[in-house]
């Protein structure tokens, strides 16, 4: 099983020149480059990627069909069981899953997963598009809460087996946290995100935005009034978490989703559009997750000297590595083993400096990872005019106080099953609002699950 | 046009009237480069399928809203948000035992008309005190009026009404002229809100007010509208905009409201210049 073909490499914009602008990093294959990378695949019997894939795309045949150069082929077999293929193919963590499990990684480097399922996508849309077969109206409605991932892919299933499907957005634009949260230089609007959700609505799907569930519409009202046979909550992650320390409600302190939506959704960072946006000279971001490292290239991006600050180290870091890489290369400081402890503001209010504590680790906690502990008399201050919180978020609780029966968790997330059937019959529910923050793709999983769900429900009702 | 820099408009918006209560807001956003605004319901026809709001112009996002002509339409429009005033919630019998005193500051007037509204239409005894700079910038006179037991007008320049403070109407009313109260609520400029709450605290008044905070999304996502309420971090948009005022941290809440003035600033200029090259 000789494969001497190292992996190809993708070219991507110089650090130096896209610290400076919000175009994407990566370029991307070319075809000669997306074939050459396909031969590297072993076509095992058993695949592992495609069992370590949550929505379990058929990797090797869509690769095969790559080398062979049939690109809308490829295209086809990825159809088949992702809707946002040109997304996954940039924001998945690879890694973890497909690329994690691919048997070339076990000596060397893994078959670039990712990278050819952008490839194909791009390749797609450029070309034309993959038409999906659609099944005959089956004459029922379903009502889909949230235009994420979780909604986009639960409606796109639901669409392809015949349903009437209306997606319910409460933003202005459809894409939850493909629009509002990931920046651009990773994940294109336009080109990539406004392009699949046409490719969705292509099937049939119809997206209403500005359309709050729990307060414009209710569960209810869309089952009891509104003829709905089923729904579909993928609300996504909710409000943010702050440290509760000190000095948090200073000026110049943000929620990372702050900051991103101004930036992302508000695009702020056009001159073009009136949404104000603060970040300043120095920036310090807290948190070490794949949203404090889009929050921290943006900063940068916007003119800032930014600065990550962490309270394990840098192997804990829970962003995915490409991300980490991206951010240092282009100039990110990495304060690890550092946790602010107060927020300093001056005469005015405004953020002046934040007071940090450094930490060790210590005993493993209940997650596995050892746990940071505070050196004493270790505290320091680092100057800065702005601060950005990353350390997740907890869930809305909006949409379980407004529905009859949806039980939700004690840290309040909506109570589900593997196949996202909830406590009230006929809600289903997946993704963020279920698991909590997680990732695009587990929240594309969670709702093709639920959309198989759904479909079994109603042909039992 | 209530004034020359007040402008109220209907929307068409059949879902959002349709769940509309008295205390919520809705955000607009004038054009598809303009920022998401924020503003109370004045008033809502459930039949019709419109909701009214009013406006002032401030910055350069509310000169765009009320540069609207009738016809027109905004980008977007999303809504009823918040939690509806305590009141609404209330048995109307336990509600009928009660007085209310509302304090309406400026632009803050618009906001308290369909909160007096709803009171009325249920017997609810309701008085109004309405505050403003002078005459010409009183709005929703006649239709407060109809609605409420008494109207009290205030004017800084003594054009209409009595002159001076609302506070000091609020004071005179139940030092001087004897009137009880059960419960006041207090919409209106930071400022107005945060000393008609120390006036109420002297009176022994129970005092709601509604908080217009920074917002993004108005959905609790974005957290830009966090208050300080009984030394707690409070979500304006979800768990508001109303809150005991006795327990509003009011200083934090006017630091943070004036955020993004230098930014503010920056883009009227733009703006102005832009309408400038236009004409």
């Amino acid at each position: 099983m000789a494969n001497k073909i190292p992996r190809v490499p993708v070219r991507e914009q110089d650090p130096k020149v896209r610290a400076t602008n919000f175009e994407e990093v990566c370029y991307g294959y070319s075809i000669e480059e997306a074939q050459l990378e396909a031969t590297r695949c072993l076509h095992c019997k058993n695949p592992r990627c495609v069992a370590a894939c949550p929505v379990s795309v058929k990797i090797p045949n869509f690769i095969a069909q790559v080398a062979a150069g049939n690109f809308a082929a490829a295209a086809s077999v990825i159809a088949e069981d992702s809707s946002l293929p040109a997304i996954c193919g940039r924001v998945c963590p690879q890694e973890t899953q497909c690329e994690g499990s691919c048997i070339l990684g076990v000596k060397g480097e893994p078959v670039a997963i990712g990278k050819l399922e952008r490839f194909v996508a791009d390749w797609s849309r450029e070309n034309g598009g993959v038409k999906p077969e659609v099944a005959p109206a089956n004459g029922y409605k379903v009502a889909v809460i949230g235009s994420g991932p979780a909604g986009l892919a639960c409606a796109s299933d639901l669409a392809k087996l015949g349903y009437d499907v209306t997606i319910f957005e409460a933003l202005h634009r459809p894409g939850g946290v493909l629009e509002y949260g990931i920046p651009e230089f990773r994940l294109p609007k336009d080109k990539v995100v406004a392009a699949e959700i046409e490719s969705v609505k292509a099937l049939g799907v119809k997206i209403e935005t500005n359309v709050i569930a729990g307060r414009t519409v209710t569960i209810d009202s869309l089952l009891d009034e509104e003829g709905f046979a089923a729904v579909f909550v993928g609300s996504g992650a909710g409000l943010p978490k702050f440290m509760g320390i000190p000095g948090e409600n200073l000026n110049g302190v943000f929620s990372a989703n702050e900051f991103l939506t101004r930036n992302n959704l508000m695009k702020a960072f056009r001159d073009d559009y009136m949404t104000p946006i603060h970040a300043g000279k120095k920036v310090v971001v807290v948190g070490g997750g794949n949203v404090a490292m889009d929050a921290a290239r943006t900063a940068l991006r916007l003119g800032a000297e930014t600065t990550i600050v962490y309270r394990r180290t840098e192997n804990e870091l829970p962003a995915r590595r490409e991300e980490v890489h991206h951010a240092k290369e282009e100039g990110i400081q990495f304060a690890m083993l550092t946790n602010p402890i107060e927020i300093i503001g001056d005469e005015k209010g405004w953020v002046k400096a934040v007071k940090c504590i450094r930490m060790e680790l210590g005993e493993p906690d209940e997650s596995g990872r050892r746990s940071p502990v505070a050196v004493p008399g270790s505290e320091f201050e680092i100057e800065t005019e702005t601060v950005i919180m990353s350390l997740g978020t907890s869930p809305n609780p909006l949409i379980a106080k407004t529905t009859a029966g949806l039980e939700t968790t004690r840290r309040g997330c909506i109570v589900a099953d593997e196949n996202g059937a909830t406590t009230r019959p006929g809600v289903f529910a997946g993704g963020d609002a279920v698991t909590g923050a997680a990732t695009v793709i587990l929240a594309m999983g969670a709702g093709r699950k639920a959309a198989a769900a759904i479909h079994e429900y109603i042909r039992n009702k | 046009m209530l004034t020359p820099t007040i402008c109220r408009m209907k929307v068409k918006a059949p879902r959002l009237a349709a769940a509309a209560l008295p205390g919520q807001f809705l955000i607009v956003r004038a054009t598809e480069k303009g920022e998401r605004i924020p503003l109370t319901i004045s008033d809502y026809d459930k039949e019709a399928g419109t909701v009214t709001i009013v406006t002032q112009q401030i910055g350069a996002s509310s000169s765009e809203i009320i540069s609207f002509e009738a016809g027109e339409a905004f980008a977007d429009v999303v809504g009823p948000l918040g939690i509806p005033s305590d009141f609404t919630e209330m048995p109307e019998d336990e509600l009928r035992k009660k007085r209310f005193i509302f304090i309406a500051g400026g632009v803050g007037t618009a906001p308290v008309y369909p909160q007096v509204k709803w009171l009325h239409e249920r017997g609810v005894a309701v008085d109004v005190i309405v505050g403003a700079k002078t005459k010409d910038l009183v709005i929703y006179k006649e239709e407060m009026e109809a609605v409420c037991d008494n109207l009290y007008l205030c004017t800084d320049d003594g054009s209409a009404g009595f002159k001076g403070l609302v506070t000091a109407m609020l004071e005179k009313l139940v030092n001087e002229e004897g009137q009880k109260y059960d419960q006041a609520v207090a919409i209106g400029p930071m400022i107005m809100m945060k000393f008609a709450t120390l006036t109420a605290k002297k009176l022994g008044l129970p005092i709601i007010v509604s908080l217009n905070t920074l917002m993004v999304d108005g959905t609790g996502m974005c957290g830009a509208c966090r208050v300080t309420v009984a030394g707690k971090t409070r979500f304006a948009c979800v768990e508001g905009p109303e809150f005991n005022g006795y327990d509003v941290d009011f200083d934090e809440a006017m630091r943070r409201q004036g955020m993004y003035k230098a930014e503010e600033v920056e883009a009227n200029e733009h703006h102005n210049c832009r309408i400038g090259r236009g004409k």
